[in-house]
């Protein structure tokens, strides 16, 4: 475990790439071989069954400590960490352990068969023998949570430094279904089939925003087809069975039964990169409507028929079971349009049809049209593009439609968590209602920390009525906010929910008689809801 | 040497002039040896304030951090160990000195400073007046930091603490480890060819930790905020290792494996850009909380700090005997709570000190 506090401590601490990944090179060519796929596990999202509620932990650690409970609960939103609290109030340890990481998880799966008294006397044993950094991740392993600042390209890349394989092959390795348990360090990493598990999907390539056409060249050379405002989802096909995966890595093969079908009507050994919509009439819902199937585990049979999902295909990464996305972009279409067409009547799948244009005027023109055709904007693709792994520029770009403004007043503030303790973040705002704000929605990012400086600032000095840690700050600033859709709420006071709400800018310039009303939001849920 | 600091104010010829009457109320009211007021820390029966924020006659200054001796005061009373560094900062005023621990009266009121161990020089003010006794510890730790002259306990029977870190998650790292993080990580920086950068305040703390270093590892250069500070600090005897001043001219070529104290907010400006690669650290009490290190987007963080912490803060409040207490700046509503439910007469004094909140902790913990 020291090896592993050490290792989490330098990326924790470096704000240098370079850095981060030496330390995990370093850490993967050293570390014990179950350790280094347990790291590879924590930072890859994949952590231990949670054993304790964190209500348990944070009683035996404030009966540790001495503390009341409430001097605890009001350190703990300081620190904004549970971890982190428990590690920092406990006395320091009085005695001293050399186990390895994957010792120590083996130690947490043993404690849950425990009753709840014997769990509480192994929990303070481990704290009583762990320095502070050790604990607070001894701690975090047990409350579940795991998130540290190491993306999956860090990991690819320091294993491909320690191992000497290419990035794109280990980031294969690492998708999937795979958890400690089922692999090893040997099988996962060092042997060389990434395709032995049949339900293994390819990473993802994503785009970046376009920032100009100029930068383009030829028309000729690019394919433009619309960016579907859905779920971005792998299919598999593979030994008869069919996989679903998310780009987050989530299997989500059985919230949508209406695919399943397409394991017959697809060929084994397929493959398609795509985006899973639901569709009605030959025509997309809006997101909303999808929105209601994500986080059920099943789905009503109701919503099956109002919301029906179909897989709205860009792209064919594995043709008859050979890896393909080598090939050129317009070959890897031709294959995909011949198995969509071949698809039988019924089949819940579409290809995503490609824009006629003579020249970037045309598209300009098609893009403006994307909110009434249910798209948030164009895809480009260069015509002899591969499929590559992760976010790339270059060959691949989202060309978005500019989001959804509306001009609002702040009128609650509340302390962010953590990086942003003690600093005023988290914002309500309202329209106007005649004389009356009426809430709409809340917000947290967008500004930068210098606004976010004064901002908390002024909210100390302005403060008119407090609500636990809310505060009630006069009507007088207004903020430019975006969204990307909305939808109507009774939830909400004001009656519409919106989609990704943030701060675009603080609109130092406007006062707030100018700041948009409720008939102006009811308006555009009207047009665009 | 006090010819200032006599009785007679105008203050006092008015109170001579009430009726006997109202002289029962003040003599309730006199129970309060010290108050909170708009000014500063108020003594009535002196006619002078303590490490006040606004401009007053006659000003008690426990230390020489910019938010407890500020300029425009008619006179300062000082340590002989302050008087200094706050002539330094705040150019030509006057200076009244006294050593630790001998007594001064003051109108009614007896007055003596003692060790706070916080930076050298620095004091808690002991007032008593008729037989009672209050104490302001200005800024203080416990632990001894091989620099200032230790914290000694006064018994007194109201104490009007600081309470920077007036929370029992902060816990700071004991100065042997310390001295081993920072020189180990200095010599691994060296080895590696880089520069390593420290920040951190130019009055205390830098001198701290420069009796902390290894010279062996490498030269260590300073800010010039900083090396302004030390000459002060080493006319008074006070013996520092050699340091070099960073300068317009300064190469980093000429000096590697070098170790830079730099101010806190120089440390991610271009003054750090001529160092060429570096490793960056901050030392301060924040750095505990992971949050605020990874917002400092510093390499390093080294938990030291000259405030007490949770514990220090606690023994400290215990030894004075005092069961009247006042909390300032830090978690003082919290600290507070705690405080009156281990049994003391608990009251938060409102002041102008900075140290609140860590919106911007690299420029308040002082
Ligand atoms: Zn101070
Ligand atoms: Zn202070």
């Amino acid at each position: 475990m020291k090896d592993f506090a050490a290792l989490f401590a330098h990326i924790d601490e470096s704000t240098k790439t370079t850095v981060k990944i030496a330390a995990l090179a370093d850490y993967f060519g050293t570390a014990p071989l179950d350790d280094r796929l347990w790291t590879i596990a924590l930072f890859t999202g994949r952590r231990p069954k949670r054993t304790i509620t964190a209500t348990r932990l944070r009683e035996w650690a404030a009966e540790v400590a001495n503390l009341p409970d409430w001097l605890f609960a009001e350190s703990y939103s300081i620190v904004g960490d549970l971890a982190e609290t428990i590690a920092l109030v406990l006395p320091p340890p009085t005695q001293t352990t050399e186990i390895p990481l994957s010792h120590w998880i083996n130690y947490i799966k043993y404690l849950s068969t425990l009753d709840d008294a014997a769990r509480k006397t192994g929990i303070l044993q481990a704290w009583d023998s762990l320095p502070t950094t050790q604990r607070f991740l001894f701690t975090k392993l047990l409350t579940g949570g795991f998130r540290i600042g190491v993306s999956a390209k860090l990991i690819t890349r320091a294993l491909a430094q320690s191992t000497g394989q290419p990035e794109p092959r280990l980031a294969h390795k690492l998708m999937g279904n795979w958890t400690p348990d089922t692999a090893t360090w040997d099988s996962l990493i060092v042997a060389d089939d990434p395709t032995a598990d049949l339900s293994r999907p390819y990473p993802f390539y994503l785009a970046y925003q376009l920032d100009s056409l100029d930068d383009l060249g030829q028309p000729d050379d690019w394919n433009a087809e619309r960016k579907w405002d859905g779920i971005r989802g792998q299919l598999i096909i593979r030994g008869g069975e069919q996989h679903l995966w998310s780009r987050g890595e989530d299997l989500m093969t059985d919230r949508f039964p209406e695919l399943a079908r397409l394991r017959d009507d697809l060929p084994d050994g397929t493959v398609i990169d795509g985006e899973i919509l639901a569709y009605k009439d030959e025509k997309p819902l809006s997101f909303n409507a999808l929105q209601k199937r994500i986080g059920r585990k099943t789905v009503p049979g109701k919503l099956l028929v109002d919301a029906p999902a179909i897989l709205m295909a860009y792209d064919i990464l594995e043709h008859d079971g050979q890896d393909i996305r080598a090939l050129p972009f317009t070959d890897r279409r031709k294959l995909l349009k011949t198995l969509t067409d071949q698809s039988p009547e019924g089949a819940p799948l579409r290809l995503s049809a490609s824009l006629a244009f003579a020249n970037w005027d045309d598209l300009r023109n098609a893009r403006a049209q994307s909110r009434a055709v249910g798209a948030e904007g164009l895809m480009l693709k260069r015509r002899k593009s591969p499929y590559l792994a992760g976010r790339k520029r270059g060959d691949w770009w989202k060309w978005k439609i500019d989001p959804l403004t509306i001009d609002a007043v702040l009128i609650y503030a509340q302390a962010g968590h953590g990086r942003r303790a003690n600093l005023f973040t988290d914002y309500t705002f309202a329209v106007r209602d005649g004389e009356n704000f009426v809430p709409f929605t809340k917000a947290y990012s967008g500004l930068t920390d210098a606004e976010f400086r004064e901002i908390t600032a002024w909210v100390r000095k302005n403060t008119l009525q407090r609500f636990g840690p809310v505060r009630q700050v006069p009507p007088v600033h207004v903020f430019e906010i975006a969204f990307e859709g909305l939808q109507p709420s009774p939830r909400h006071k004001s009656g519409v929910a919106l989609r990704f709400p943030r701060m675009l800018r603080w609109r130092r310039d406007k006062p707030v008689h100018e700041a948009n009303t409720l008939a102006d939001l009811q308006e555009m849920l009207a047009t665009f809801g | 040497m006090i010819s200032a600091l006599r009785r007679g104010s105008p203050g006092r010829t008015h109170r001579a002039l009430r009726d006997p009457a109202a002289d029962h109320a003040i003599i309730t009211a006199m129970t309060d040896i010290l108050t909170f007021t708009d000014r500063g820390i108020y003594c009535p029966a002196g006619d002078f304030y303590i490490d006040p924020w606004r401009p007053v006659d006659r000003a008690l200054i426990t230390h020489a951090h910019s938010d407890h001796a500020r300029p425009g005061m008619g006179s300062y009373l000082a340590t002989d160990g302050t008087a200094p560094v706050m002539k330094h900062r705040l150019g030509n005023i006057r200076v009244d000195t006294v050593t630790y621990g001998s007594e001064t009266q003051i109108g009614d009121a007896r007055v003596s400073f003692h060790p706070a161990g916080h930076v050298p020089g620095s004091a808690q003010i002991r007032v008593e007046v008729k037989g009672q006794v209050w104490v302001v510890s200005g800024d203080y730790k416990t632990v001894a930091d091989g620099l200032s002259t230790p914290f000694a306990p006064v018994k007194c029977h109201a104490f009007i603490t600081e309470c920077t870190f007036g929370l029992p998650v902060f816990s700071w790292t004991p100065q042997a480890i310390l001295t081993g993080q920072i020189n180990d990580w200095w010599a691994a920086n060296a080895a590696a060819g880089r520069t390593s950068i420290l920040g951190t305040y130019a009055l205390g703390k830098a001198q701290r930790l420069l009796r902390l270093l290894n010279p062996d590892i490498g030269p260590i250069l300073t800010h010039a905020a900083i090396e302004n500070t030390n000459e002060v600090i080493r006319n008074q005897g006070v013996t520092l290792p050699q340091t070099i001043r960073v300068t317009a001219e300064t190469n980093a070529k000429n000096h590697p494996g070098a170790l830079v104290l730099a101010t806190p907010s120089a440390v991610d400006s271009t003054w750090a850009r001529r160092f060429g690669p570096a490793s960056t650290a901050f030392a301060s009490g924040w750095m505990a909380l992971r949050g605020v290190r990874r917002r400092r987007a510093a390499d390093r963080g080294f938990i030291v700090s000259d405030h007490a912490d949770w514990d220090g803060l606690n023994m400290a409040i215990k030894a004075t005997g005092a069961t009247k207490i006042f909390a300032t700046h830090g978690y003082t509503a919290t600290f507070r709570r705690w405080l009156c439910e281990q049994g003391y007469d608990a009251h938060v004094g409102s002041t102008d000190y900075q140290g609140e909140g860590f919106d911007n902790p690299k420029e308040i913990e002082e």
